[in-house]
């Protein structure tokens, strides 16, 4: 065995990372074995470390992150179980949560609806049939309120995915944990916030990217002093993927979308390392295994790289990517729908052996529509079944040191940096976009993909080849259509009784900050506390801002 | 002979348009001419581009749950234009059991998940209800 001096090195403090980590918080197990008793080692490394090794591999928690963003990963605890969730009223989505809770998932995920998404009230015109729908629906710190009635917000952690309205709904947040008497300090969980791929990829974008940009950096200002343990952005490219991008793109396109956050914050005037730390990302688990496995690897190791040499960050915590993961909702079928069972636990496990901090795993009728209980309960014991049975989970990064795999983390890299480059040249990532280019390439691989699909040149299984004639025969979920006309009364009930006054002076002070360039958070939290509804606070920063308008790019 | 003209059209709040981007690839490389609307169109909004653009078919794509009430809307409007020789189909995340009632107000075909691009451009082939 020979290391070289500098590896040792790295070594030594890896180990005392461990041990300082050991010493704080046990690992699950005293000792881990195989099923048949043979001892599993916390980490592999070649029998011969040489100096490429060294540069690209490195150690877990170490620069460059190739092989995990911890010391002893799943050994220590496993990923956080987050199964997305959200239908309905805000009392039939808690209701879901508990019983998620109960069932032993380990956070909290919020879908919301189009709607709120995009900033109208149950009752605006262009709410109609989509109240409910895909998430909950949310217009006052009232529906937030029921939401997480009996959910203590000191103890679990919260995903939200809200973008163009983040602000307003993490002020919520804030404002339903103090009447919960928990402060915004103690609060964990994560913002999706992450408009440049609503532009490119998802569509709930509501103003324009210059002042979207700002707001992004308000929050990000205001977090790193008042909710310090938030995640303040989710930088996202599972919708890139859904969009039909390949695992190379999805790569580059978010970490060019992370670049143009990290550059706008420090433009004004933020220092990387306060924020940088709270940066997180979300990525897909599609179905080729081993390109899912090596595409994570290769973005912790290109985005450290990226942010070390273009912004100069010293924390590692700023360097790395720690990442939400959701299995590839496009890869599911609507013919033969207990197949995507098995689809959702080879994607879940990509996303295991790739390092993921928290997992969704789709249910098996999402292709029919919102998942039932039942198929949710699956979803979740999966993750479960990948946690506790399969063993994955016991020495970290288990596929390092593969020919195929490291092959594939280098090109993978490779690829997505060139692409980062060109995104350089355009003038960076909201540029791109502006000019359609980022939606255009993307177009084209879902087209291409879907005529390998149709040419049987790539096989679905149950859709293009082992087809049967049957018919999916289950429970499916309904939101009730009366919803909206429950929501709307409930809206009428809290503009009637809510102090007009104490909500127009906030909707003023709101705008005029808007118009000058003062952190917008303290004003957004004043005006959710009043009972200002989204739809009003929405409406006063359109008043200022402006509505984004596409360009077409087909 | 002209060439079918088709609007392929985003109701509604929702934001996927893969679908809808990809069937417009489709249509053209089979020789449709196809205008897209983009995303967050009303129902209003898509009857009125179909009546400027002097449409054949109108493709309308909905995958957020909500074709329930955005599909029969168009068709309303359509009946009040008296914009009766369009053809209609949709497509998106719709269950099955929704589509007698979408067939029931007038959508002509509705195409789920895992359908060919082929399938689509036969059946606005076969079904138009204007003469090119």
């Amino acid at each position: 065995m020979s290391q070289p001096q500098e590896f040792k090195e790295k070594l030594a403090a890896w180990q005392a990372k461990v041990d300082k980590s050991l010493a704080k918080h046990p690992e699950r197990k005293a000792q881990f074995t195989t099923i048949s008793g043979l001892p599993v080692e916390r980490l592999y490394l070649p029998a011969e470390t040489d100096q490429d090794y060294a540069d690209k591999l490195g150690l877990p928690g170490q620069y460059p992150f190739t092989r995990g963003v911890q010391p002893t990963m799943y050994r220590g605890r496993f990923w956080t179980m987050r199964q997305y969730a959200g239908f309905a009223s805000a009392a039939e989505s808690n209701r879901r949560y508990r019983y998620l809770l109960e069932q032993g998932q380990t956070g909290l995920s919020v879908a919301f609806d189009l709607p709120t998404q995009i900033g109208y009230d149950a009752d605006h015109d262009m709410a109609r049939g989509e109240v409910g729908k895909v998430g909950v629906s949310i217009s006052s710190l009232k529906d937030m309120e029921i939401l997480f009635d009996q959910i203590p917000l000191d103890k679990v952690s919260t995903s939200m995915t809200i973008n163009a309205p983040a602000g307003v709904l993490l002020a919520m947040y804030i404002a339903v944990a103090e009447k919960q008497g928990v402060t915004p300090a103690q609060l964990r969980g994560t913002i999706q916030n992450d408009i440049l791929k609503e532009y490119s990829s998802r569509g709930t974008y509501i103003f324009p990217p210059k002042p979207s940009m700002r707001i992004i950096t308000n929050i990000f200002a205001y977090c790193a002093q008042e909710v310090p343990q938030w995640n303040t952005i989710s930088i996202s490219g599972y919708h890139i993927r859904e969009a039909g991008s390949t695992a190379v793109q999805e790569v580059a396109f978010t970490l060019a979308n992370g670049l143009a956050y990290v550059k706008a914050a420090v433009e004004a005037g933020l220092d990387v390392d306060a924020f940088g730390p709270r940066l997180s990302f979300f990525f897909n688990a599609h179905l080729d295994f081993l390109e899912e496995v090596a595409k994570y690897r290769a973005a912790r190791r290109l985005w450290a790289r990226l942010i070390k040499e273009r912004f100069g960050a010293k924390d590692p915590k700023s360097l790395m990517v720690r990442f939400h993961t959701q299995t590839a909702g496009c890869s599911l079928t609507a013919q033969q729908p207990k197949n995507n069972i098995v689809r959702v636990a080879f994607q879940a496990m990509s996303a295991v052996l790739g390092g993921t901090q928290s997992l969704h795993t789709n249910s098996m009728d999402e292709a029919l529509s919102l998942p039932t209980t039942e198929a949710v309960t699956i979803a979740l014991r999966t993750q479960q079944l990948i946690a506790y049975e399969t063993g994955v989970t016991e020495t970290i990064d288990p596929l390092a040191g593969s020919y195929y795999v490291e092959a594939l983390t280098d090109q993978i890299e490779q690829k997505a940096h060139d692409y980062i480059k060109r995104i350089d040249d355009m003038g960076g990532a909201a540029e791109a976009i502006e000019r359609g280019f980022v939606q255009r390439e993307i177009q084209e691989a879902a087209y291409a993909y879907q005529k390998a699909i149709e040419t049987g040149e790539r096989v679905v299984v149950g859709m293009n080849k082992f087809v049967t004639k049957d018919k999916h025969q289950g429970e499916l979920l309904r939101v009730d259509p009366k919803v909206r006309e429950e929501q709307a009364a409930a809206l009428a009930k809290i503009r009637a009784e809510r102090d007009n006054q104490a909500v127009s002076a906030g909707l003023a002070t709101l705008k005029a900050a808007a118009q000058g360039e003062e952190n917008l958070m303290p004003h957004l939290v004043n005006c959710v506390r009043a009972y200002a509804t989204l739809g009003e606070i929405c409406d006063t920063l359109r008043g200022v801002f402006g509505e984004y308008r596409a360009p077409s790019t087909i | 002979m002209r060439k079918i003209r088709v609007l392929a059209a985003k109701p509604g709040l929702d934001g996927h348009d893969r679908g809808v981007k990809v069937i417009s690839a489709a249509l053209r490389d089979a020789g449709m001419e196809v205008i897209y609307t983009g995303l967050r169109q009303t129902p209003e909004q898509i009857v009125a581009a179909a009546m400027q653009e002097d449409v054949d078919v109108i493709a309308l794509s909905v995958l957020s749950g909500a074709h329930d009430y955005l599909f029969p809307r168009v068709m309303e409007l359509m009946r009040e234009k008296k914009l009766t020789d369009v053809l209609v189909i949709g497509g998106g995340i719709i269950p099955e059991e929704d589509v007698p009632a979408l067939k029931q107000a007038g959508i002509a075909e509705i195409f789920g998940p895992g359908t060919n691009t082929g399938a689509i451009v036969a059946f606005i082939t076969n079904n138009l209800k204007r003469a090119l």
